[in-house]
């Protein structure tokens, strides 16, 4: 397993909002992380990145990449596999971009600081960015001139050009139109097959989770309900939870599927 | 005190696909949710001063326990809303360009879809008067809307309102929540201040939540329940029309099914008719007899709802149809991706504004503006190749297996 | 990022008012030293003829033979260049110095409020116009304002305060229309105009309430502000003269001696200090006080 997390505990001093006994992402495979607002779901992300002490939340249990446990870290190593192998992706692009650099120069620099020339880190830019089938030209351009779609992809780029085994994608379209969260997912799929990526999608979006994922976890305040392969879990739900999940879902009418 | 959904499933069945493909649901019913706790209170709803407007059934009458499913023939009377060549302009920007709809007497629901920039949600606030119109004509019971001032525009404003996206923002954050639900009716002078906290319970009742809510703060509530505060509070001066301006994009799943089946019982128990803007075709699936579907400011398509969503005539129609994701395995189908970004709406392309995006575009589409007209009946379609679309031609659009 | 329950322990939302207020107060103890300061000021105020051992030396009385004094136990503070009891003159000063803050203060909230609010919530010309009327008043310096002022007015109180308030006023107003353009802007203005909700109501049910806060910090901040500008333009001769026993003036006429007689000089500083200290804590714990989010979140 590539990543794996296994009895992980958040908590916000007395408050324990995390309680989960195991979740793993093999090499090349998408998972799925759904469930309500206030599940846990965000608060996991922090965790696995390194971050939740940035919020107050203390952590405790295992988080293995490739097998190497990464809750002993201190903040500098933390600061390398973050980013380096382990990227992230979040709902909302445009905050992720600081408006007052080029696109291309937050890039550059991100690629930099872990270990790349000028010139390599350029190409790599380059290249990530018709892997994610955008004009490279965009990395001249300020953040306010890309749509949300085209960010995304620029934070997806990023984790392309840094070779990085394990994409932390939270909610990564719910902010995004339809079509254009049709084409992030497309590009998830991309690089799951043809960079071997493994993917977390955090979502509260089961019809998404539901297209995208190999595998899925339900979270409800803090723990795994359910977890296994998509089709399983969604055609039959153990959890009432997970069924309460998928009956909350609007569905297109009847017979609309051609 | 029976309504369908409180007698639908406690849980659904095990595959649901194929159960919910065959029986299409009565509206917003989404099997599985708790019977709301409403549903209890219910008969305090009726008030003397909440005497309904003529035609108008009050909440808890017979009426309710027939909810109507959609249906595609509603609409034949007067329309309640008419709208004819609307544009509204935000300086270069042509935001809404030539839109024309029309919305039959409560209940009716129009869904009107689109992606960010397509103009939706400024075609709700023209509705209901909170932008300039540029152009084109708004009737509402045949009264023109724009030349409405004073007392009559003070009536309109009891008959038309709206409900915003964002819950968060849509109530004053100082004022405690009994405050904020009567403060129409106060201003209004339709109840008096005393019998106001008791009108603000039964509103609150009438939601779905509990009445002791009246002495919380917004934020001491969750997303879902602001957004039904929201609700009840333009629904507090008895409108016969309701714009639903993305009521559920900025809350939770579970509780967002809730605020649709709140919808689908408001619809039913207050005669009301909505416009529902959305983005989300599987919502006016849910609740919408009719829909329309815009792109840059403008409709390219409008039709009956099932029928518009079953076969899009329109290639931007597909699009956005095989776009969304579908929990039921049964129901994938292969994506078709459309290339690039929606363009500028102060720089529209010449032609069909669609053209650059199009899979099937040809020459003509670059230069010639597609007229909007009627395919079949009831349908109509701002596209050159609308008989193509309907007839299934094959699109050249990068596909997905999903 | 955090997903924090939103809905909170109905025993919370309960509590009458009076309780909650209560609950704020006591969650945040350095206000109530504020707000206990900021009273023992005012009651200083009012009982300065019974407060004070020697009265008549807050006014123009002297005497010769106790000329710079330093504290003793007749004269607690010492006594001036012309042998005046200091303490009786620093409890006569709160009469002076607060008294003009809040005069200048609430002027400036006369004018600046509803301008600001105005241009803020109507926008367009009515704001440039506004705005731009701001700008020429903030592009004078006070010290400027004010000598030209002297030219014609005479130097007292009074020009003290309308100097004062002519330089203050328009920082108040941009304060209030930034936050009235942004209240304004909020959804839950437009679900007012869209029930029909008159433009009154709007304007001081909603866009007020909901802008008012910085400005109430502002003007608690600025009292000590006020109080020190008071003082440089008595300094300057501008403001309160000789006998009128005004702290800045006793701190600016004390400076000759500060060497020598440091009580002089220390004792009406500490008064304005302690004033501005005060009503800062004050405002600040009527900020956090005035925030329904954080009366229950506490």
């Amino acid at each position: 397993m590539r990543l794996s997390i296994t009895n992980l505990q958040v908590s916000f001093g007395e408050r324990r909002v995390v309680d989960l006994a195991e979740l793993a992402v093999g090499e090349a495979e998408i998972v799925g992380l759904a469930g309500d607002s206030g599940s846990g779901k965000s608060v996991t992300t922090l965790a696995v990145l390194g971050l939740a002490h940035t919020v107050g939340a203390t952590v405790s249990g295992s988080i293995r990449l490739d097998g190497a446990e990464l809750t002993g870290l201190s903040h500098r190593e933390m600061r390398e596999v973050r980013g380096r192998r382990i990227a992230a992706i979040f709902q909302s692009p445009a905050l992720a971009f600081s408006p007052v650099y080029r696109v291309g120069s937050i890039v550059h620099r991100a690629l930099r600081l872990h270990g790349m020339t000028r010139a390599e880190a350029a190409e790599a830019a380059e290249r990530a960015m018709r892997q994610v089938l955008l004009p490279p030209g965009l990395l001249d351009r300020y953040p306010s001139q890309l749509s949300g779609g085209q960010l995304q992809r620029v934070a997806i780029a990023l984790a392309l050009a840094l070779h990085a085994e394990v994409l932390l994608a939270d909610e990564p379209t719910s902010a995004l139109d339809v079509t254009v969260q049709a084409e992030v997912l497309e590009l998830l799929r991309e690089l799951r097959d043809r960079e071997r990526m493994s993917v977390l999608f955090i979502s509260h979006d089961l019809a998404v989770v539901a297209e995208l994922c190999d595998r899925v976890a339900i979270m409800q305040h803090g723990s795994i309900v359910e977890q296994g392969p998509t089709s399983q879990v969604i055609t039959a739900p153990a959890s009432p939870y997970t069924a309460e999940l998928l009956a909350s879902v609007p569905r297109l009418a009847a017979g609309a599927g051609q | 005190m029976t309504s369908p959904e409180g007698a639908g499933p406690a849980v659904p069945p095990g595959p649901d696909g194929t159960a919910r493909a065959a029986a299409p649901e009565p509206e917003g019913a989404a099997p599985g949710m708790p019977p709301r706790p409403a549903d209890a209170t219910r008969t305090v709803d009726a008030k003397p001063e909440e005497t309904a407007r003529a035609g108008t059934a009050r909440p808890g009458d017979a009426t309710r326990a027939e909810t109507p499913k959609p249906q595609e023939t509603a609409g034949a009377g007067p329309p309640l809303l008419d709208v004819t060549d609307l544009a509204v302009r935000f300086g270069p920007v042509r935001a809404v360009d030539g839109v024309s709809l029309r919305l039959a007497a409560g209940p009716f629901g129009l869904g009107l879809v689109g992606e960010s920039g397509s103009g939706k949600s400024t075609i709700g606030r023209a509705v209901v008067r909170l932008v300039a119109m540029a152009g084109g004509q708004i009737r509402f019971e045949g009264k023109d809307v724009a030349a409405l001032r004073g007392s009559a525009l003070k009536r309109y404003r009891r008959a038309a309102q709206i409900v915003f996206q964002d819950p968060d923002n849509s109530l004053d954050p100082r004022m405690r929540i009994g405050a904020s639900v009567t403060e129409p009716l106060i201003a209004h002078r339709i109840v008096t201040r005393r019998l106001a906290a008791g009108r603000a319970r039964e509103l609150l009742a009438e939601v779905g939540l509990d009445p002791e809510l009246v002495s919380r703060y917004p934020h001491q509530l969750s997303g879902g329940q602001r957004q039904r505060i929201a609700i009840a509070r333009a629904l507090s001066v008895q409108p016969r029309l309701l714009v639903l301006d993305e009521p559920t994009s900025a809350i939770d799943v579970k509780a967002q099914a809730r605020i649709l089946r709140l919808i689908a019982d408001l619809r039913a128990g207050r005669n009301l008719a909505y416009l529902l803007i959305t983005h989300n075709l599987g919502i006016v699936s849910e609740l919408c007899e009719q829909t329309a579907v815009l792109y840059l400011g403008r409709v390219v398509e409008s039709g009956p709802t099932t029928e518009l969503l079953s076969v899009p005539a329109h290639p931007y129609t597909q699009a956005l149809r095989s776009a969304v994701p579908e929990v039921d395995m049964a129901a994938r189908r292969s994506r078709l991706i459309l290339p690039g970004e929606p363009p500028d709406a102060a720089r529209p392309p010449p032609g069909c504004v669609f053209h650059p995006r199009c899979p099937l575009a040809i020459g003509r589409c670059a230069t010639e503006v597609p007229a909007l007209r009627e395919v079949r009946p009831g349908r109509q379609v701002a596209c050159h190749r609308a008989e193509e679309v309907l007839a299934g031609v094959k699109t050249g659009a990068r596909t997905s297996s999903g | 990022m955090i997903e924090a329950p939103s809905t909170l322990p109905a025993a919370d939302a309960r509590l009458p008012r009076g309780q909650a207020l209560r609950r704020g107060l006591g969650a945040n103890p350095l206000m109530v030293v504020g707000a206990l300061m900021s009273a023992l000021i005012v009651v200083i105020a009012l009982l300065a003829p019974l407060l004070a051992p020697f009265p008549a030396d807050a006014g123009s009385a002297t005497h010769p033979f106790l000329v710079l004094h330093p504290p003793s136990a007749q004269h607690w503070f010492g006594t001036d260049n012309v042998g005046r009891d200091i303490y009786s003159r620093v409890l006569y000063g709160a009469r002076i110095s607060p008294l003009i803050a809040v005069i200048v203060l609430a002027i400036s909230c006369a004018v600046g409020i509803p301008l600001g609010v105005a241009a803020g919530y109507f926008g367009g010309w009515l704001d440039e116009t506004i705005m731009r009327v701001t700008d020429i008043f903030l592009a004078f310096p006070p010290l400027l304002l004010a000598l030209a002022l002297a030219a014609v007015l005479p130097a007292s109180i009074t020009t003290v305060i309308i100097v004062i308030a002519l330089t203050w006023w328009p920082w108040y107003t941009r304060l209030i229309r930034g936050q009235a353009a942004s209240v304004a802007g909020r959804p839950y203005i437009d679900s007012c105009r869209a029930l029909g909700i008159s433009r009154w109501r709007i304007i001081f049910r909603h866009i007020l309430p909901n802008s008012i806060t910085p400005l109430i910090v502002q003007v608690s901040l600025d009292v000590g502000g006020v109080i020190l500008t008071v003082s440089a333009l008595s300094f300057l001769g501008l403001g309160a003269q000789d006998p009128t026993p005004d702290w800045g003036l006793m701190v600016a006429e004390g400076q000759d001696y500060f060497l020598t007689s440091w009580w002089v000089v220390t004792f009406p500083g500490i008064a304005i200090l302690v004033t501005a200290f005060a009503f800062t804590l004050l405002g600040d714990g009527l900020r956090d006080l005035m925030d329904p989010k954080r009366i229950f979140l506490r």
